[in-house]
């Protein structure tokens, strides 16, 4: 077999491209949704609603649910709850994000270890996996992707301004806990479609590598969005095909793409990049016109 | 108490009282934007400077007493510039534009909306920084950008939290300037602040805040020492230069009235 047939080996199995094609949408979503995440400081909610899901994903077959709807369903119950228990202001989001979400996760753990599962094996929802992404896996992902898509362009500014100034939003006519809860769904949503690929532990990097890198980037929110979307999907799919050659699960090299992709250009960028990502960039003071007291315009 | 409806204020405030957790921020407080007035609500931190704006703007609801705004009348908010997130990735035009919000299905600008936006940001001249990182501008450019926001709502009360808080000079006589010269086309402008020399002294209606509304007026009537001493809880020495209230801190400290809830 020659360099270019191994190369191009894994196009030929069906099971191959199925999840080469998830990879690339689920990717492809958590950057997309992770501009919102990061931005909004709320990069741990991605991993505490995996999570939280882990847990639908076990009780959702012992109650005789669909997978995909028990699951979702948990996802964005917990999604609320966080959000419910953080605005009473008694204890904080993180705090609200532990106690939920790790909960979940340790009913989840229970109830597998002592039922067993029909769905989707213990290993796989922990790391992600190649093996088995079906036709309505795909449909799924592509779904949530569309949604997320459509709900991001038809309330760019509402979303954009919530995000930026929520205070200011909320007096300027944007409904800003209808577009909380609004993200919390594509949120679930999002989370619940990328899992079976990305996996539970792992979900939150693919939410926030993207984000991070696209910003150290740009200081444009809008080619932050095409950016981050972009790298996400791109890294889906070479951390697919890695996947295959490598016999590692998909999650954990989709992930380690994101992370060299980090690495590559924060060392091509310099401190600079980080600094705009982190927000440690010096004021610049640049000359200010100044009239005397009294002078008129 | 509490002030009568007027037919021509924007927003009248009438009898409000207000507080977090049980512990009162504002008490049986009066007050009425007229169209077209510049005031400054002057009080030290705690005073419930912040709250008044909020009751005014509609965001909190009070605990007692009434708040009636005129129907139809647009109010705009510029918060203070150390609340924002200056790395947050936007530019300048970006960030005026996120006040036109509602009922547009398409992400982008239109041509009508980008023409006004480079008009507005233009007549508050920082016309050539629109396609700058908010980062990237000065302080007064900074507060510039904010109330170009707030304009593109086209207020008729705009509404400003401590607008030259953490500010140099030369910002704060910018902004001054600038808010006066709107004030003259017919904007209202209520603003809070703490600085009495810098800002206060300089606006033509204040009303001094230590949970209830010590006193209101011009600075000649408001800046004097018994009203600073109720609103601050110092004693302060008022001098005169150049027609001007200037107040001179003594140091002694003053034990305020304890407020009955």
């Amino acid at each position: 077999m020659t360099l270019w047939e191994t190369l191009l080996d894994p196009f030929g199995y069906d099971f191959f491209v199925k999840g080469l094609g998830a990879a690339v949408l689920a990717g492809a979503l958590c950057g997309l949704i992770g501009v919102y995440i990061t931005l909004r400081g709320m990069s741990y909610i991605g991993h505490g609603l995996s999570h939280a899901i882990f847990g639908g994903y076990a009780a959702a077959p012992l109650l005789g649910v669909p997978i995909v709807l028990g699951a979702g369903a948990w996802g964005l119950a917990s999604a609320l709850a966080i959000n419910a228990i953080a605005r009473s202001r008694r204890i904080g989001a993180d705090a609200a994000i532990g106690v939920v979400t790790t909960a979940s996760f340790a009913l989840g753990v229970a109830l597998l270890t002592r039922f067993g599962t029909k769905g989707p094996a213990f290993d796989a929802l922990l790391f992600g996996s190649i093996n088995g992404v079906a036709d309505s896996d795909l449909l799924l992902l592509a779904g949530a992707l569309a949604f997320a898509a459509a709900v991001f362009t038809a309330l760019y500014r509402q979303f954009l301004f919530s995000t930026f100034d929520p205070e200011v939003a909320d007096v300027s006519g944007v409904h800003v806990k209808r577009m909380d809860a609004l993200l919390m769904l594509v949120l679930s949503l999002s989370i619940l479609a990328t899992l079976k690929i990305i996996g539970v532990t792992l979900v939150a990097a693919t939410l926030v590598i993207p984000a991070v890198v696209a910003r150290m980037l740009t200081d444009s929110f809008s080619r932050m969005l095409w950016l981050s979307t972009g790298l996400g999907a791109c890294a889906g799919a070479v951390g697919m095909y890695l996947s295959f050659q490598l016999e590692i699960p998909s999650g954990t090299t989709i992930v380690l793409v994101d992370a060299a992709v980090f690495l590559v250009v924060l060392v091509v960028t310099g401190g600079r990049a980080l600094r705009r990502a982190g927000g440690l960039d010096d004021h610049v003071e640049l000359p200010v016109p100044v009239r005397p007291v009294g002078a008129s315009r | 108490m509490g002030t009568p409806v007027s037919a021509g204020a924007l927003v009248t405030v009438s009898g409000v009282s207000f507080g977090y957790d049980g512990k009162p921020v504002l008490l049986d407080v009066d007050y009425a934007v007229q169209p077209a007035e510049f005031t400054g609500i002057v009080g030290p931190s705690g005073s419930g400077k912040t709250s008044l704006l909020k009751v005014l703007l509609g965001t909190v609801t009070p605990q007692r007493g009434t708040v009636h705004r005129q129907p139809g009348v647009a109010v705009s908010y510029v918060p203070q510039l150390e609340t924002v997130n200056w790395n947050f990735p936007v530019t300048v035009a970006e960030c005026v534009l996120m006040s036109r919000s509602t009922r547009r299905l398409l992400p982008w600008a239109t041509p009508a909306e980008k023409l006004e936006v480079a008009a507005l940001l233009e007549r508050l001249g920082i016309g050539e920084l629109g396609r700058r990182h908010i980062r990237e501008l000065s302080g007064g450019q900074q507060q510039r950008m904010f109330i170009a926001r707030a304009l593109l709502r086209r207020p008729r009360l705009l509404l400003m939290d401590e607008p030259t808080s953490g500010v140099d000079i030369g910002t704060r006589h910018e902004v001054l300037h600038l808010l006066g010269d709107l004030n003259r086309d017919g904007l209202a402008i209520v603003l809070t602040t703490h600085d009495l020399n810098g800002m206060a002294a300089h606006l033509p209606h204040l009303v001094a805040l230590q949970r209830r509304v010590i006193a209101a007026g011009p600075p000649s009537e408001v800046i004097v020492p018994d009203v600073l001493e109720q609103t601050f809880g110092a004693r302060m020495e008022v001098l005169q230069h150049l027609g001007m209230p200037v107040v001179v801190d003594t140091g002694e400290p003053v034990r305020l009235q304890p407020v009955a809830g």
